[in-house]
């Protein structure tokens, strides 16, 4: 308990920061589901013309489609915190530093806190508008009990693997020292392998394949996807051991990068 | 207890010229040099004791402070502090020390001060009676009550210093590293900040290294100074022994009525003015009872002060006898 506390202070104290911002928060939400709304009836010409041509059943792209846009902050992939980034670049991880705590340790932590927050805001309008919607608009129930369980285990997981990303790239940071070249890659790449543009079912079977593999697809793509019964049966039991298999060596991998790093850390600026 | 045993540290820096050709030739193949930022240091402060460490920019000042903090790992060498070694023994190391850096903020900066400072009491796992003794005596000697519940972002400068400083205090450390407190304060900011330092090691007995560009800080709270110069030691001692040292004398500004006097041996002439003048005084040739008898056996003398060197000029004095 002792341990967890101090993390829990952190996450308390970004999630309250997270919440100052109400306008913003209004700002996103409209965009998010002007957004919906545009994607829903652009696939829905596409369907009217033909149907069977398409990989996924329209009532799961729909609820696909909604959850994305609920809970946007919680998976994006170009979500990261520039404060961390002027910390390692500007130095002021030098009173980061001067805690008893571990570095990584505390920005997972407010990494998790920020984009609950931001989600937090968010997801609930949207979530009942999406249910709100007449057919074929709106968003339907998941298939069964134990599905939605799965579809909220998944959701968590995914959280810590979208947070284990973002740490690879502030890792990386302490040694390239600007932050922009790593974040453009990693975010355009991110979004296309994610499923965040297109669902990934859309894609070229072979792209598909070697794309399932990858990290990216066991952020949204497996929940979102499980939540509508479009992932079912074996493959969930799949999907669920590479998103553990990603999240434990991504974890891994970033807390390596994170000693080195600091082993050979200049704390920039005097 | 610090100890530090022959720390050296080098830095790695990339340098190129000016110009287009040279920054595409770098991008392939790049240019280090190596800086030696701090170069066989050592020193011992005892607990209790409040130290000045000063040097001009880059001498390698908060690089020492970086290392005692734990953050940086020197090259090679030995500290201990409290029986711990500080990169070694991070996590266990932090809990004892205060570090205040002037010119950075470890406030979050857009909620209330005062949810910072109860983060603080939840990383540090401070006790709650005891957060709220060290909250109390804070903010009564800090003067905060209404500050700690303003936003950071609205905060001046001298009061978010003040915040900076309680920040650094809640879990009670028994040793604080202030690396320019007073950098960009006002006056009144500046004094309640010295009196507030002066105040902690009296009642707590907090250990003190302070680093500053300011010599009244030094001046006001510390009885030791550190020199430190191009990454080394040049100078451990008291400040009345450097003064001494370093001042070269006193000032003897006078005002007088009559010719130019002729001046004595021990004395110079540092300003002159019509019928004034300030005149240096070398103590070690010549007294200032001395001086100012063979001055008025010439002169009609209206008016006499005796200074001392200001500190600024001693510094700069030593700067220059070390050519840092």
């Amino acid at each position: 308990m002792d341990f967890t506390a101090k993390y829990r202070a952190i996450f308390r104290i970004r999630f309250l920061n997270g919440l100052q911002y109400r306008l913003a928060a209004l700002a996103g939400l409209s965009t998010q589901f002007f957004w919906g709304f545009m994607e829903i009836l652009l696939f829905r010409a596409f369907y009217r013309a033909d149907a069977a041509a398409f990989p996924m059943e329209f009532p799961a792209l729909v609820s696909y489609i909604w959850l994305q846009q609920a809970f946007l902050t919680l998976y994006q992939s170009w979500y990261f915190e520039n404060e961390i980034f002027d910390a390692i670049t500007g130095g002021n991880v030098a009173y980061e530093l001067c805690r008893p705590m571990n570095l990584y340790a505390f920005w997972f932590t407010r990494g998790m806190a920020n984009r609950l927050s931001k989600a937090a805001l968010r997801c609930l309008p949207v979530l009942l508008v999406a249910f709100l919607l007449p057919e074929p608009y709106g968003m339907t129930l998941p298939v069964s009990l134990p599905v939605f369980l799965l579809f909220l285990a998944t959701m968590g997981m995914a959280l810590l693997l979208a947070v284990s990303m973002t740490m690879l790239i502030y890792g990386l940071t302490f040694y390239t020292m600007s932050p922009l070249g790593l974040r453009t890659i990693f975010s355009s790449a991110a979004e296309f392998c994610s499923g965040a543009l297109v669902p990934l079912p859309f894609l070229p079977e072979k792209m598909q394949e070697v794309l399932e593999l990858l990290p990216f697809a066991s952020v949204q793509n497996l929940p979102f996807r499980i939540y509508s019964g479009d992932i079912a049966g074996m493959e969930i039991v799949r999907g669920v051991a590479l998103q553990i298999f990603w999240t434990a060596s991504l974890t891994m991998l970033g807390m390596w990068i994170f000693r080195n790093a600091l082993k050979r850390a200049v704390v920039q600026g005097g | 207890m610090i100890t530090v045993e022959h720390i050296s540290k080098s830095f790695r820096v990339s340098r190129r010229s000016a110009g287009m050709k040279e920054a595409l030739r770098v991008l392939w193949k790049r240019q280090y040099d190596t800086i030696r930022a701090l170069h066989d240091i050592s020193f011992t402060i005892r607990d209790g004791e409040m130290v000045g460490y000063i040097g001009p920019n880059g001498a390698g000042k908060s690089s020492t402070i970086k290392i005692l903090s734990g953050i940086l790992t020197p090259d090679s060498g030995r500290c201990e502090i409290n029986g711990r070694c500080p990169w070694r023994d991070r996590t266990r190391h932090v809990r004892d020390i205060g570090v205040v850096f002037g010119q950075r903020s470890q406030l979050w900066w857009d909620v209330p001060v005062i949810d910072s400072f109860e983060l603080l009491r939840d990383v540090y796992r401070v006790p709650q009676e005891e957060y709220r003794r060290n909250f109390d005596e804070l903010v009564e000697l800090l003067n905060l009550a209404e500050i700690v519940k303003t936003p950071t972002r609205q905060l001046s400068l001298g009061q978010r210093m003040r915040c900076e400083i309680a920040a650094s205090l809640l879990h009670s450390p028994k040793i604080l590293f202030l690396d320019e407190p007073t950098i960009g304060l006002d006056a009144v900011s500046k004094l309640a900040v010295r009196s507030f330092i002066r105040e902690l090691n009296r009642r707590r007995g907090t250990t003190v290294l302070l680093t500053t560009h300011d010599m009244q800080d030094i001046e006001a709270l510390t009885s030791r100074v550190i020199l430190i110069g191009k990454g080394q030691i040049l100078l451990d001692g008291s400040l009345d022994g450097l003064k001494k040292q370093f001042s070269g004398g006193k000032i003897l500004r006078v005002e007088y009525r009559g010719r130019t006097p002729e001046l004595p041996d021990g004395l110079c002439w540092q300003e002159r003015g019509e019928d004034h003048g300030a005149l240096r005084l070398s103590p070690e040739k010549i007294t200032v009872s001395e001086a100012i008898s063979a001055l008025s056996a010439q002169v009609e003398l209206r008016d006499v002060s005796v200074e001392d060197t200001p500190i600024d000029e001693i510094v700069a004095n030593l700067y220059r006898e070390y050519r840092i």
